[in-house]
């Protein structure tokens, strides 16, 4: 059965109705696949039940995707439309996502697991707030005009929309990944096909409703769920996409930057999540009780399945018994449950490879001797649940030092000196996120400077805002995120050379 | 409790309704003003009052002073994060764009320009809303490498309260240049609109309301220019003046400004644009741009083509031709389709463009057309052309700020180089030729604030505007504008501990 009509999904703990979209979204339509009838199923990981199956986009839907994106960028989107214009369909867009931030707040906690209340007031508010942000570029883009040589020659760049931008988005922070992707290229003037994670595509597919009912131009958002060695693959190797923009795994970044270099050279960024081994540092002069809750949120916030996770704590030995007999109690206060129950603070991760990944390494943390201090232990009931997890005593070499674990799951090492510990922060290919605790305002500068991270929170973590960029340094990627600074990835510069008093003698 | 007024429109080209109060709109409330006296607001098309308005004192600017510093202090500047300021400004936008109509007629009922352009101008005024919406989260400092010492940042703060005066030929869309950006920076606002067309803010001042504004971060005060204008300018705690109008009141703001407090100026003034026509040019084109330079809003353009230069060899037949669009100018009842001209906006304007008229044909230059009032009622005045001018000529010199334009042959680049740049003006100038390069080579030798090429009067939100020499300080729209309401901080932290500063 080839799959376009909409499903009605009943969300059971509130009675909500949703009409959800199950095909492709090309040209401002559903569609089913060209070619393929296979579906993805997509998973409730509170309750593991299947909620429903939506198409599986082939490598020939990504080719119409991307025709329709190029027929869209040459003749109604690109330059065929005002910074202004562009400017008022991307607020107007805001403005639906905040009409229906609860019944994509809804669907967001069903598919991905995140309490309801989070995914509508910080997912969704921070979504309507980065667009918003990118409207407000949209009829801003400056070039430069350079002095050459008054009595001849003018010079000027402008800042051109790179064409269509293929865009890959991960299942952690689904509707967030989709706002950062969309805004930035929508306000320049690309066009877009992006292919949501194969775990998370209902709220892209509902955000493609919105994107028509804000009146953009069919095919300027095309919309392509896939499995990603398919769809994720051939829009990195398409030779008619002109940038890819990733965030997910190193291992399928590499892959990403391999395929754009091996087709047509289409420039890439890429935001490495999966690689996260941010350094979360507390130092003796840090305010304990603040530095806990701050350690609590880095790892617990998203159930630890953040891209910068501070995952690894390192605590200062003057300080240690104190604050991590403050910091295993907070911690436990978490209530890790249903997304739809109020009481939850967190939910299930989102998958059952996620699930048991996330054991597997506890598994391998107790038999690299580090210590148990809080959680660890599966619960007998069903649904991802992964309550946190502390394990002290960790070294370097351990694999839940050195790996990654996405999950609530919170390796601590003592250190002594501030030279060891931006030493052992630094100890990483990864560099994304990097926190830091302390009173002493020349060693949060001192160390702000040194650790080798995109992104340093000096007595906080994990809060980012629109109008900052965000992404990682070494392994951890290549190009920023939000800001003025997301306006690069997507912009092509050209110079234009202009003569007009020069005249040329030849031979020279 | 001042009055409010309720006028029902039932024209050819709208029908509706416009409600709003005529009182002071201070601190978030519409109140009479402390004499209780009142300015009359004229109909420019008949002449006739439409209604009466309160008249601020310098109590009353007083009073919204101590407000918009009160809401600086506590709930705006750097109290509220741009993000939110941009949401605040975008509503605005939304709320002037429900009211379109409404607010357009009421600019054509108080200005005279026909509904036609009062409502590009308040498409206008929505668009400059919502670019300016878009930067209040996004004036960015910088981080600057000095040496390894130190941790160098700028901050771009708002100033304060900041004390506008706007002026009465595009009354709506000159508001909205400057609470665009100064709201968007954070900076709370006094305004005084023009008394001869105060009707349209007391409109945007219930939107302003409406939107959420908190009280006391915009306030609108109707009074003279005389007494509430000279109070903003001399007034110790306004830190920051913008003014559009007269080159001649534009001094006096700038000299209480340096006499009071050494407030920041920026001004807006007058001007006397050249427009440049080469005899390669697209002469329907050309013809068709200068008679929009010099006739659109009625002549009442800071940047109108007012000198018209016409190469030699077409000179003939771009003025017989020009002559022939000048008389299809219609002018008549701005609520009438089809009509490109209203009134002038007053008769002090009326008189004044009169005088002109009468000082050219006084001083021996030729007039070639019109010079004559149109109709028996208001203060229309025909479409004008004069031609054989010499340079020294009152109607060459100086602004008339009327639908007159002054024809002048040129030789060649270097002639006409020479007489568009012999002005005290700078505003704008125009050049229509179809060879790019000399057309970049006039662009670039022109004293002038905006060069139009192939082109007339085009503004557009993100494009600066502003003049040089007399014609003004400073530059609106663009993120130039920004600055005008920005105090820039450096902040320098030294980082390690004390080393040998003093020498020896």
């Amino acid at each position: 059965m080839a799959y376009a009509q909409p499903v009605e999904i009943i969300i059971a703990q509130t009675g909500r109705k949703i009409k959800q979209p199950t095909g492709l979204f090309i040209n401002n339509e559903f569609v089913p696949s060209v070619d393929s009838t296979d579906v993805i199923e997509c998973i409730n990981p509170a309750t593991e039940e299947v909620i429903c199956s939506v198409a599986a986009g082939s490598e020939k839907d990504i080719d119409r995707a991307v025709a329709a994106a190029r027929t869209a960028f040459k003749t109604t989107w690109g330059k065929n439309v005002t910074g202004i214009e562009r400017s008022r369909l991307i607020n107007k867009l805001a403005d639906l996502i905040e009409r229906d931030a609860q019944e994509l707040g809804e669907l967001e906690a069903l598919n991905n697991g995140k309490p309801v209340k989070i995914a509508r007031d910080f997912d969704i508010g921070d979504s309507v707030s980065c667009l918003r942000y990118y409207a407000g570029w949209a009829d801003k883009i400056a070039g430069q005009s350079l002095e050459v040589d008054n009595k001849t020659k003018i010079a000027f760049t402008r800042h051109d929309p790179i064409g269509v931008c293929g865009q890959i988005i991960p299942w952690n922070y689904p509707i967030n990944m989709w706002s950062w992707k969309v805004a930035p290229a929508l306000a320049v003037g690309c066009t877009v096909v992006m292919k949501p994670s194969e775990i998370t595509p209902l709220t892209a597919l509902k955000l493609s409703e919105l994107v028509a009912e804000a009146g953009f131009p069919p095919g300027v958002v095309n919309t392509v769920p896939s499995l990603g060695s398919v769809g994720g693959s051939a829009l990195a190797s398409h030779k008619d996409v002109d940038k890819v923009a990733f965030t997910g795994s190193t291992v399928t970044g590499r892959r990403v930057m391999e395929a754009a270099a091996k087709s047509n050279l289409k420039k890439a960024s890429v935001s490495l999540e999966l690689g996260g081994k941010s350094p979360h540092i507390i130092f003796e002069s840090a305010d304990l009780d603040q530095a806990a809750n701050w350690a609590c949120l880095g790892i617990l916030y998203n159930t630890g399945q953040d891209c910068t996770a501070g995952s690894r704590l390192f605590v200062q030995e003057s300080i240690y018994d104190k604050f991590m007999s403050i910091l295993v109690a907070k911690a436990q206060e978490l209530v890790v449950g249903d997304g739809f129950d109020e009481k939850s603070g967190g939910g299930p991760v989102v998958s059952k490879i996620q699930y048991d990944k996330i054991f597997r390494y506890i598994g391998y943390g107790k038999e690299d001797g580090a210590k148990l201090a809080l959680g660890g232990e599966k619960r007998p009931s069903k649904g991802y649940f992964v309550d946190p997890t502390i394990f002290t005593d960790v070294k370097p070499g351990m694999r839940i030092f050195e790996d990654e674990i996405f999950g609530p799951v919170l390796a601590v090492t003592k250190f002594k000196t501030e030279e060891e510990a931006v030493q052992l922060a630094n100890d990483t290919t990864y560099g994304l996120g990097a926190g830091l605790h302390s009173n002493d305002a020349n060693q949060c500068m001192r160390v702000s400077n040194e650790l080798e991270a995109g992104t340093v929170w000096v007595n906080q973590y994990n809060l980012l805002y629109n109008n900052v960029p965000f992404g990682g340094k070494k392994q951890s990627g290549i190009g920023r995120e939000l800001g003025s600074y997301a306006l690069e990835e997507y912009t092509s510069v050209k110079a234009v050379h202009w003569n007009f008093g020069e005249k040329l003698g030849w031979p020279l | 409790m001042p009055s409010t007024w309720s006028y029902s429109f039932d024209t050819q080209v709208y029908k509706g309704t416009a409600e709003f109060s005529t009182g002071l709109f201070i601190d978030g409330n519409f109140v009479d003003g402390s004499s209780g006296k009142t300015i009359d607001v004229i109909n420019p098309s008949t002449g006739k009052l439409i209604t009466k308005i309160a008249e601020g004192t310098l109590d009353d600017l007083n009073t919204a002073v101590r407000a918009a510093q009160k809401s600086f202090d506590t709930v705006w500047g750097l109290h509220m994060p741009g993000r939110d300021r941009g949401v605040l400004l975008n509503k605005l936008a939304n709320l002037i764009e429900t009211h379109i109509d409404a607010v357009s007629a009421v600019e054509a009922l108080d200005n005279g320009k026909t509904f036609y352009w009062a409502k590009d101008d308040v498409t206008a005024v929505i668009n400059c809303f919502r670019y300016y919406a878009g930067w209040a989260d996004k004036n960015q400092g910088k981080t600057i490498e000095t040496n390894d010492d130190k941790l160098v940042y700028t901050r771009h703060e708002p100033i304060g309260v900041v004390g506008q005066i706007i002026p009465w030929n595009f009354p709506l869309l000159m508001l909205a240049w400057k609470l665009g950006p100064a709201l968007a920076t954070g900076n709370s606002v006094v305004l005084k609109p023009s008394e001869f067309t105060p009707l349209s803010a007391l409109f945007i001042a219930k939107l302003i309301h409406e939107a959420g504004f908190p009280p006391g971060v915009v306030n609108i005060l109707n009074g003279y220019g005389s007494v509430v204008g000279q109070g903003i300018a001399e007034h110790m705690d306004i830190e920051k003046v913008a003014f559009t109008g007269s080159t001649l009141v534009g001094r006096k703001i700038m000299e209480a400004a340096a006499k009071s407090n050494l407030k920041n100026v920026t001004l807006e003034l007058g001007g006397k644009s050249p427009n440049i026509i080469y005899d390669d040019c697209d002469l329907d084109a050309a013809i068709e741009w200068a008679a929009f330079g010099i006739y659109y809003n009625h002549g009442q353009t800071c940047c109108a083509g007012s000198r018209i230069f016409v190469h030699e060899r077409i000179y003939d037949e771009f003025l017989h031709r020009f002559t022939e669009r000048a008389r299809s100018v219609k002018v008549g009842d701005p609520f009438q389709a089809g009509n490109f001209q209203g009134p002038q906006v007053s008769h002090v304007q009326y008189e004044r463009i009169l005088g002109y008229i009468q000082s050219g044909k006084e001083e021996g230059a030729t007039l070639h057309h019109g010079g004559e009032r149109v109709g028996s009622e208001g203060y229309f005045i025909a479409p004008t052309i004069f031609t054989d001018v010499q340079p020294h000529m009152r109607i060459v010199k100086e602004e008339i700020f009327g639908p007159v334009g002054v024809v002048i042959k040129f030789r060649d680049e270097d002639d006409i180089l020479a007489q568009a740049n012999d002005t005290v003006y700078g505003l704008a100038a125009a050049v229509f030729t179809r060879d790019i390069n000399k057309a970049v080579r006039t662009a670039n030798a022109l004293k002038a604030g905006t060069v139009w090429v192939n082109c007339v009067n085009s503004l557009h939100p993100a494009v600066p505007f502003g003049g040089y020499k007399q014609s003004g300080i400073g530059r609106e729209l663009g993120e130039y504008a920004l600055a005008n309401y920005t105090h820039v901080k450096a902040v320098q932290v030294h980082l390690s501990h004390f080393s040998q500063v003093w020498s020896p």
